[in-house]
């Protein structure tokens, strides 16, 4: 009995990423909030969030990333951070870096904050402008990543990158060292929402895809010990998927502005989902019993040929909002997977997009929403 | 291990922005930091709990030897490894005394 029981319950989360607000003065066009954002009314209050940071300790979250939207759009950052840390939560600020004056970084590291991540949407003033849509932007980042390294707090550059901006991905890593980031995520985009409307834009030719893997993999050689570079690849060209969130319900959650409750943040696009909200529900029970939660846990749910497949546990099935998309299913496999009849679809896909020669389609940036 | 063997003389700590928690939930201590949680076993967490930024890797692996009764030299190699490990992620840094 005890046994069943504990079967039952699914190993605590790692990692909490919380949507305080959609607000956000750039208009990228590959903006990861979803399609349809939640208002500033609906938005969960300083008590609601705190009482979820306390939650998601008890639970078994470490590392908690506060996000958006800007975060920094919520008034109440300083508070929030306070009451994070004080749960026991090592946070992380992930940001544009508009809206942070100096006056408020004195007050965030007065409140504990232990880590800045910091977006970049170009390494070049114009392409970085133009991008997030704000003029100006590119060199007020650069003065609060010289700042937060100047306090000595740690700082990781998130690059976002796409056929516009891959080619530069060795002036990106160079830039990150001379800031004196310790860390650096060079994300290439991942077509959800927003980017799957800019996907013939975006996708980087596959040869830009190959040189961007030489240069991570040199770059780790040279900078070992001195600056820590994470990759996410543009999937699209590999040969098998990603392994999503580590699994569906496995190592993270996310909790959107208004306490909706949500295995990654793309999952509401997945229709006849009922997701849980933590306004409603403790969020240990969101994470352990909410059918949402257990749709794609584990091996179960899984079809051929995944079920019987070697890489099962490295990939779990890929990424189920990608499945929806490419295959309209969201339970069939990643169709990244080269062993799956899925990955027909996908390749009629990238071959109608603008190809090494061709001009990529301009971009339709997403409105600033404040 | 690969990688040249660190000198007896460094004095390694722990950065700003990772630090050591106690993780009541998994039962184990855990060291945080950029995107990061690692989880430690008991040696992991006494290398770790003697970093005070003043002590040199060999002050450490005397102390510990000492404390678990076991051959200094012995100690003093996994210690090297385990610092040099986390310091290839930006996990400890390295100073000189």
């Amino acid at each position: 009995m005890p046994d069943d029981v504990a079967r039952q319950v699914p190993p605590p989360p790692v990692a909490l990423l919380a949507e305080l607000t959609h607000r956000c003065p750039l208009s990228c066009p590959y903006c990861s909030n979803p399609v349809e954002m939640v208002p500033r009314g609906s938005e969960m209050n300083t008590a609601d969030w705190a009482r979820v940071f306390d939650e998601a300790a008890a639970l078994g979250v470490l590392q908690l990333h506060l996000s958006g939207g800007e975060p920094a759009a919520r008034r109440d950052l300083e508070d929030l951070v306070a009451a994070a840390r004080g749960a026991g939560l090592y946070v992380n600020l992930i940001t544009s870096g508009l809206g942070l004056t100096e006056a408020r970084l004195d007050a965030l590291e007065a409140a504990g904050l232990d880590h800045v991540q910091l977006s970049l949407q170009g390494v070049r003033p114009e392409v970085s402008d133009r991008i997030g849509g704000v003029a100006g932007a590119f060199d007020r980042k650069m003065a609060l990543a010289r700042s937060v390294v100047a306090r000595g707090l740690p700082l990781t550059l998130n690059a976002v990158m796409h056929r516009h901006n891959l080619d530069d991905l060795p002036a990106t890593i160079m830039l990150a060292e001379a800031l004196g980031a310790r860390r650096i995520e060079v994300a290439c985009v991942q077509f959800h929402g927003w980017a799957a409307i800019n996907r013939a834009g975006l996708m980087p030719t596959r040869a830009q895809t190959e040189a961007a893997k030489a240069t991570v993999a040199a770059a780790r050689a040279r900078l070992k010990g001195r600056l820590v570079i994470d990759f996410v690849p543009p999937d699209y060209h590999a040969d098998f998927p990603k392994s999503c969130m580590g699994g569906w319900g496995s190592t993270g959650l996310n909790v959107a502005p208004d306490g909706t409750v949500l295995p990654c943040h793309a999952a509401q696009s997945i229709p006849g989902m009922t997701f849980p909200n933590v306004r409603e529900v403790p969020l240990a029970l969101a994470w352990a019993h909410s059918p949402a939660f257990n749709a794609f846990r584990g091996t179960d749910w899984m079809p051929e040929p995944c079920r019987s497949c070697d890489r099962r546990s490295i990939d779990q099935g890929g990424c189920r909002c990608q499945a929806l998309a490419i295959l309209g299913d969201a339970a069939a496999p990643d169709p990244v997977c080269r062993r799956t009849p899925g990955r027909a679809q996908l390749d009629r896909l990238l071959a109608g997009l603008p190809g090494p020669e061709a001009a990529p389609a301009p971009l339709t940036p997403r409105a600033a929403v404040r | 291990m690969t990688g040249p063997v660190l000198s007896a003389e460094i004095v390694p700590r722990l950065p700003r922005g990772v630090r050591l928690h106690d993780d009541r939930v998994r039962g184990c201590p855990v060291l945080l930091g950029p995107e990061r949680a690692v989880m430690l076993d008991p040696v992991g967490a006494a290398i770790l709990g003697e970093l005070d930024g003043a002590r040199s890797l060999g002050e450490i692996a005397a102390r510990l030897a000492e404390r678990y009764a076991a051959p200094a030299e012995e100690i003093g190699a996994d210690v090297a490894a385990f610092v040099a490990d986390l310091a290839e992620r930006r996990l400890v840094e390295l100073g000189n005394a």
